[in-house]
């Protein structure tokens, strides 16, 4: 795979550097730490900090949601790794206002360790509270009577719109994290591949699929998914991926539903809007009304091929939340 | 006997960091088979962030509990991932043992050993069949434990190693019960666990070490 890179081991260090760059008015490099980036502009004392973080290569996530409404700070990681806890403790110490910190990530065995490390420490040596919010909306990852071994996806851009939002408008440490939690829980994600992605290091392909194959339900890693299919067209993929996510959950007409639909990394915006259509058209047929969607590049895997599709199930608390404001380098809305 | 000196384990990490580099490939083939396909490439990141500590700030240390304590700190903010704790955790338990000592006898390799495979298997909280390096090493710190007192620490060591590969090649008849690679259920058998073989490898080069010494 040609990439614009120059050596790879330090891909990660001049993405940021030219993160930070781009827009100095949003956000800014810690100087304890170049893996935490933090927002540029001063919050409110008392808000209650929200953390973000987990590999590089995900891009926008995880770092570009942070701003205002979203992430007060985040913990870079090297490609797909959970970053360690030094840059989880020296965010964790630059946004805590003295209300606390809420910690959002994915339920992967190195993120649970790092964020519970950096968590202790924090907790004995800085004296902040922590809470936790770990994301697990990637139904293909485990039955529904196994949820706690579920990955977190793409789910997590809303888990951190509204823990952002609920921060912004003074909710308290451990109403962000339930609000949090609470949208997780009526989070779910279904994705399918169609390419691979390479790591910049070795250059190979995360998994090797035939011209006539799909992948449904890989990991946003490129793990290899559940199972192997033959490609088939986008309306039938949507159908496949929207069934899996409302036979996993109970959506019922007159629900409420936020939707993303998710790229990630090299499908085209054309194709994510041919697969939002059919989503528009299931669930109309079934009355569940679609309050806001998303579409676009949100939570990638490099340049692998495929996309995810996400419905949050909205409640009123939910509607006004995920309604608020945001501006991040990588998302705003109005 | 002849006690292992401090340098001898420092050489013994950069035996280490020159194998990682040697089976880094090989180390991300068998990942891609199972998760992401960059073990290898994170164990050489970590490995390569201790060979700069080595050849600088651990030049003259002689504290076995110093050098341990600055390669778990290294390795982890190097990688932070799942090896990262998993490994720190390891080494800073080892560090305790071998605290303020630059000559080591064999009743500190026993306790060293114990302490590190003992030190990950609490952080990673996983159990033998979960198809994860604990598969590796908690044979080999079983094996360790039952010799301490009837053993000289190097053929313990031969005892336990063999423990140890045999955990390590029962891994590719598994299924993943941890980490990303549970997620494909029976499709991840066939396939030996990265994590437990790059733990084989890293205790294969401690025997390795002693040998060479003895």
């Amino acid at each position: 795979m040609k990439k614009l890179i120059n050596i790879p081991n330090d891909v990660v260090d001049e993405m940021i550097d030219g993160y930070v760059k781009a827009h100095p008015k949003l956000v800014r490099k810690l100087n304890e730490n170049k893996r935490s980036i933090v927002i540029a502009s001063e919050t409110r004392e008392n808000k209650v900090g929200v953390l973000i973080g987990g590999g590089s290569g995900h891009e926008p996530a995880f770092m570009g949601y942070v701003g205002k409404g979203m992430a007060d700070g985040v913990a870079v990681g090297n490609i797909f790794a959970s970053p360690p806890p030094d840059p989880i403790v020296a965010a964790t110490k630059a946004i805590d206002k003295g209300n606390g910190v809420v910690y959002i990530y994915g339920n992967y065995a190195g993120d649970l360790m790092n964020f519970g490390m950096a968590a202790e420490l924090a907790e004995l040596e800085e004296d902040i509270d922590i809470e936790f919010v770990v994301v697990n909306d990637d139904v293909a990852s485990a039955p529904n009577n196994e949820k706690e071994k579920r990955r977190g996806i793409a789910g997590e851009f809303f888990v951190t719109k509204v823990a952002g939002a609920a921060a912004e408008k003074g909710y308290s440490l451990k109403e962000v994290a339930e609000v949090a939690r609470q949208t997780n829980n009526v989070t779910r994600t279904m994705g399918v591949g169609l390419s691979p992605c390479y790591l910049p290091q070795t250059n190979e392909p995360s998994f090797t699929l035939e011209n006539n194959e799909m992948e449904i339900g890989l990991g946003h890693h490129g793990e290899p998914g559940v199972e192997k299919g033959e490609l088939q067209e986008a309306d039938r993929v949507a159908d496949r991926l929207v069934q899996d996510i409302l036979n996993d959950i109970t959506i019922s007409k007159g629900n409420k539903v936020a939707v993303l639909v998710n790229g990630l990394g090299s499908t085209t915006k054309m194709e994510l809007y041919i697969v939002f259509r059919r989503v528009e058209q299931i669930l109309a047929e079934k009355s569940i009304e679609i309050y806001r969607s998303y579409v676009g590049n949100y939570s990638t895997s490099l340049e692998m091929g495929g996309c995810s599709v996400t419905l949050t199930k909205l409640d009123d608390e939910l509607t006004e939340l995920i309604d608020a404001e945001a501006n991040c380098p990588m998302y705003a809305q109005l | 006997m002849i006690a292992y000196t401090t340098d001898q384990y420092k050489q013994y990490l950069y035996d280490v960091i020159e194998m990682i580099e040697k089976e880094k490939d090989y180390l991300s083939d068998l990942d891609r088979k199972l998760g992401d396909g960059d073990h290898g490439v994170t164990m050489s990141i970590g490995w390569q962030a201790v060979k700069e500590k080595l050849d600088n700030e651990l030049k003259d240390e002689m504290d076995g509990g110093e050098i341990s304590k600055v390669v778990a700190k290294t390795f982890l903010n190097a990688v932070g991932s799942s090896v990262g704790p998993l490994y720190a955790t390891g080494f800073l338990r080892g560090s305790k043992v071998l605290k303020g000592k630059s000559e080591l006898e064999d009743q500190d390799l026993f306790e060293f050993w114990i302490a590190f495979g003992e030190g990950i298997k609490e952080r990673g909280q996983a159990e033998v069949g979960d198809k994860t390096m604990i598969d590796t090493i908690d044979p080999f710190v079983q094996s360790i434990k039952l010799q301490k007192d009837s053993q000289s620490f190097l053929h313990a060591m031969d005892n336990a190693l063999r423990e140890a590969e045999k955990g390590m090649l029962s891994t590719k008849e598994m299924i993943s019960k941890k980490g990303r690679s549970s997620r494909l259920g029976n499709r991840s058998k066939g396939f030996q666990d990265p994590g437990a073989t790059s733990v084989y490898l890293i205790i294969e080069y401690f025997q390795k070490s002693l040998s060479s010494v003895k």
